[in-house]
C-alpha cells in the first residue's frame, strides 16, 4: 500500500517539485491546447445556447474551414484571399445548414437534431477530403511559430527559470482571449446580440415581440461558422490538418461540462482545466506510470467524475433533469 | 385485404400471448427462417456468405445490442465499439487461460461431439463480463441523461481501446497488439478461423443472431422490457408509478452491453480471425447508432434492416463508383480512386442520415408498418 502512494502520488509530486520550470512549461503548453478545445466549444456554445442543439459536427466544421484555407494557399491563392473566401464559405454553409437540416427538423427531439448534426459532420468530412484530398496538410500563413524564452534575462536563467515556451500556444491563448471578449461585447451590446439572448431565454416570449426566430438561426449557425473558421486558423498553425483533428476536437465536450453547456467563459475556463490537467497528467503520471497516451481519454473521464458532482457545470444554467 | 386480422379468433391465452398473433406473420416469420437458414445456404456464393451475410449478421446483433439500451430504454451511447471491444478481447483472453477440457472434444459420435459447447459458454462469459463493464459505465446515467451520457459513452470508448492497447496482458503479450484469433468448435464441427467452411460460420452466426432477436423480442414483452419503455417515455411517471429507474437503466446498460460483447466477440472469431483494436473504432460505433436510427427505434425489426442499409450501402456505391470508371476513363477524366470512393461515402452517408431524419424519423420499421396498414385497407385507401 505505502509503496502504491509513493509511486502514484508522492513520486509525481516530488518530481514536479524538484524542478518547477518543467511544471510551468508544462502548464502553458497545455494551456495552448486548451484554448484549441475552447475556441471549439465556444461554437458549440453559442449554438446550444440559442436553439438547444448540441452539434456535433463543430469539430468537422473546424476541419472544414481549415482544409479549405489551406488548400486554397495550395493552389495559389494568397492568403488573405483565401482566408476571405473561407469564411465566406463557412458563412454560407452556416446559412445552408439552418435551410435544409434545421428547418425541417423543429419540434423534434433533442436525441434527432443531435444525430442530425453527426450527419452533417459526416457530410462535411467527405466533402472536405473529397475535394482537397485526404493528406495531412499544413497551413502556413506567416504566423509565428518555434520557441521562445518565457523570461529572457541571465539571472532568470541563472534561478532556474528558464522557461521555454511554444509562440504557437501564446497565440491559441490570445486568439481565445480576444474572442471571448468580442463575443462578450457583441451579445452585451449589439441589437442582434441582445435578440439573441432573447432568444436563448425563451423561444415563444422572444417570437411574440416580434424576434425572427428563423433569422436568429441563421445568425447564430454563421457566428459558430466563423468562430470555426477563427478556431482553423489556429489549429492549423499549431497542428497538421488531418481528420484525426475531427476526434481531437471532441474533447470539446468534456470541455462544456466543466465549463457550463451555456457559459462562453466557461468554455475558456474549462478548456484551461482540460488543457492543463490532461496535460499534467500526461507528464507526470501517464508517461512514466501508465504507459503514455493518456491525453486520449483523461478529459473524457475528468468531465465524467465532474458531471457526477456539478451536472451543470461551472458557470451553467440548471437544466438537468434528475429523477 | 391481404393482411387481414379480422377473422383471426383466439380461444386460449397461449394464443392471445403468441408472439405473433396473425397468422400471416408466423408464415411469413417461418419463411424468413427458411430462407436464411436452407435456401441462402444453398444458393449464395461463399463470397456472399463471408462479406455480406455474415458481417450483415454480426452488425444486427449488435444494432440490436443498441436498440435495446438506445430505443428501449432511451439512453443514448456512443460507446458500442469499446463495448464490442470488451466482448472480443475477454473472449480470447477466456478461451487460451481456460482451453476446453480433453473429454469434451473427444467424445464422439461420428465426428459429432455432442459435449463440446466450449465455445458458447465462453461467449456467454465473456458477454457476462461486458454486462458488468457496461453496468460499470451506465452508472452516470442514474445522475444525467440524455446528450450528456454520449460523455460518459465516449470516455468508456476511449479509455476501453486506449487499455486494450496499452496493457500488453489482453492480447497475451503479442508484440503488434494484434492477436490471433484461435479456431473454434461446437459439437465437433468448426465455427471459425480462416480454415472453417464458410457455411459453418454463416450458420453459427445465424443461429446465434437469431435466438438474441428472439430473445429480445421477449423481453421487451415482459416487465422488464415495459419498465424499460416506460422510462424512455416519461422518466418521472415512471418512477411515480413504481418503477425503479436504477434497477430498469442499469439492466438495460446491462443487457445491451451483453449482447454488443457477444456481436464483437464474433467479429473477431468469425469475421477478421484476428482480435484487435483497429476493429472497434469510434466509426464503429457510429455505424452501429445509425444502423438504430435508419432502422427505426425500439424495433427488433428495425436493428435488421438498418444493419442491412448500412452494410449493403457501402457495398453498393462501391461498385456503382467503381462501374462509371471505364465511362469516365473514356470522356477524359480521371475516375474514381479508392480514397476519392471512401470520401464519397462519407458524404452520401451524412446525407443520408439527416434525409432519413427528416423524411422518417421513425426508420424503416416505421415503413414496414405503413406498408401493413396499406395492405390492411386495400383496396380501399381508407
Amino acid at each position: 500500500m505505502n509503496e502504491i502512494i509513493q509511486t502514484f502520488l508522492l513520486g509525481p509530486i516530488k518530481a514536479m517539485a524538484d524542478y518547477p520550470p518543467a511544471v510551468v512549461e508544462t502548464v502553458i503548453a497545455g494551456l495552448g491546447n486548451g484554448f484549441l478545445y475552447a475556441l471549439v466549444a465556444i461554437g458549440f456554445v453559442i449554438i446550444f445556447k440559442s436553439s438547444g442543439v448540441f452539434n456535433y459536427a463543430q469539430g468537422a466544421m473546424v476541419f472544414f474551414a481549415a482544409l479549405n484555407f489551406a488548400g486554397l494557399i495550395d493552389i495559389g491563392v494568397p492568403w488573405y484571399l483565401a482566408g476571405l473566401l473561407s469564411l465566406l464559405l463557412m458563412l454560407v454553409f452556416a446559412a445552408a445548414v439552418e435551410r435544409v437540416v434545421l428547418r425541417p427538423l423543429v419540434g423534434q427531439e433533442a436525441l434527432t437534431l443531435f444525430m442530425a448534426t453527426i450527419g452533417i459532420g459526416f457530410f462535411l468530412e467527405g466533402m472536405a477530403e473529397a475535394v482537397w484530398g485526404g493528406n495531412p496538410r499544413l497551413l502556413k500563413i506567416g504566423l509565428p511559430e518555434g520557441s521562445v524564452f518565457l523570461i529572457d534575462y541571465a539571472w532568470a536563467q541563472d534561478l532556474g527559470l528558464d522557461v521555454i515556451i511554444q509562440q504557437s500556444d501564446i497565440i491559441a491563448i490570445g486568439t481565445g482571449i480576444v474572442m471571448v471578449l468580442g463575443l462578450y461585447l457583441f451579445f452585451q451590446f449589439s441589437r442582434i446580440g441582445r435578440a439573441l439572448r432573447a432568444v436563448a431565454d425563451d423561444h415563444t416570449a422572444s417570437m411574440s415581440i416580434g424576434i425572427p426566430l428563423d433569422r436568429m438561426w441563421v445568425v447564430v449557425w454563421a457566428l459558430s461558422g466563423g468562430t470555426a473558421f477563427v478556431a482553423a486558423v489556429v489549429w492549423g498553425s499549431k497542428i497538421q490538418i488531418e481528420p484525426t483533428m475531427i476526434g481531437l476536437a471532441l474533447k470539446a465536450l468534456p470541455v462544456l461540462i466543466l465549463g457550463g453547456l451555456t457559459s462562453i467563459p466557461g468554455a475558456v475556463i474549462g478548456g484551461c482545466i482540460i488543457g492543463v490537467s490532461e496535460q499534467l497528467f500526461e507528464v507526470y503520471w501517464g508517461q512514466p506510470l501508465l504507459g503514455g497516451a493518456t491525453t486520449e481519454w483523461f478529459a473524457f473521464m475528468l468531465g465524467v467524475v465532474f458531471l457526477l458532482f456539478r451536472p451543470q457545470g461551472l458557470f451553467g444554467e440548471r437544466i438537468i433533469e434528475r429523477v | 385485404m391481404i393482411y387481414r386480422e379480422t377473422g383471426v379468433f383466439k380461444t386460449s391465452y397461449a394464443q392471445d400471448q403468441a408472439i405473433l398473433r396473425v397468422p400471416l406473420d408466423q408464415y411469413g416469420l417461418i419463411f424468413w427462417i427458411v430462407l436464411a437458414f436452407v435456401i441462402i445456404p444453398m444458393t449464395a456464393s461463399d463470397y456472399a456468405l463471408s462479406d455480406l451475410a455474415t458481417p450483415f449478421l454480426i452488425m444486427s446483433l449488435a444494432a440490436l445490442g443498441l436498440n435495446v439500451l438506445t430505443g428501449y430504454c432511451g439512453q443514448m451511447s456512443l460507446g458500442t465499439g469499446a463495448f464490442m471491444a470488451t466482448g472480443g478481447f475477454m473472449t480470447y483472453k477466456l478461451i487460451t487461460a481456460f482451453p476446453p477440457p480433453a473429454f469434451l472434444t473427444q467424445f464422439s459420435i461420428l465426428g459429432f461431439a455432442p459435449l463440446d459447447i466450449h465455445f458458447p459458454v465462453m461467449l456467454v462469459l465473456a458477454g457476462l463480463i461486458t454486462a458488468a463493464t457496461g453496468l460499470l459505465f451506465g452508472l452516470p446515467s442514474l445522475k444525467i441523461k440524455g446528450l450528456y451520457l454520449a460523455i460518459t459513452t465516449l470516455a468508456a470508448q476511449f479509455f476501453l481501446i486506449w487499455l486494450f492497447i496499452k496493457v500488453p496482458w489482453f492480447t497475451n503479450y503479442s508484440p503488434a497488439g494484434i492477436a490471433p484469433a484461435p479456431p473454434q468448435t461446437i459439437f465437433g464441427i468448426e465455427v471459425t478461423g480462416a480454415a472453417s467452411p464458410v457455411i459453418n460460420r454463416y450458420l453459427f452466426v445465424l443461429t446465434i443472431t437469431v435466438l438474441a432477436a428472439l430473445m429480445v423480442k421477449n423481453v421487451t414483452r415482459c416487465r422488464h422490457g415495459r419498465s424499460w419503455m416506460a422510462i424512455r417515455d416519461m422518466d418521472i411517471a415512471a418512477e411515480i408509478i413504481g418503477i425503479s429507474p436504477t434497477f430498469a437503466k442499469l439492466s438495460a446498460f446491462a443487457f445491451s452491453s451483453f449482447l454488443i460483447g457477444v456481436a464483437g466477440a464474433l467479429w473477431a472469431f468469425v469475421k477478421i480471425n484476428s482480435v484487435q483494436t483497429d476493429a472497434y473504432t469510434i466509426l464503429v460505433s457510429f455505424q452501429v447508432l445509425f444502423m438504430v436510427i435508419i432502422g427505426g427505434l425500439g424495433t427488433v425489426l428495425g436493428s435488421f434492416l438498418g444493419a442491412a442499409f448500412v452494410i449493403t450501402v457501402p457495398i453498393l456505391l462501391n461498385i456503382g463508383l467503381t462501374a462509371l470508371n471505364p465511362g469516365l476513363q473514356a470522356l477524359g477524366f480521371g475516375g474514381f480512386e479508392v480514397a476519392m470512393i471512401k470520401h464519397i461515402e462519407f458524404m452520401i452517408f451524412g446525407a443520408l442520415i439527416i434525409y432519413f431524419l427528416i423524411v422518417e424519423p421513425h426508420g424503416f420499421a416505421r415503413l414496414w408498418q405503413i406498408a401493413k396498414q396499406k395492405m390492411r385497407t386495400w383496396p380501399f385507401p381508407y
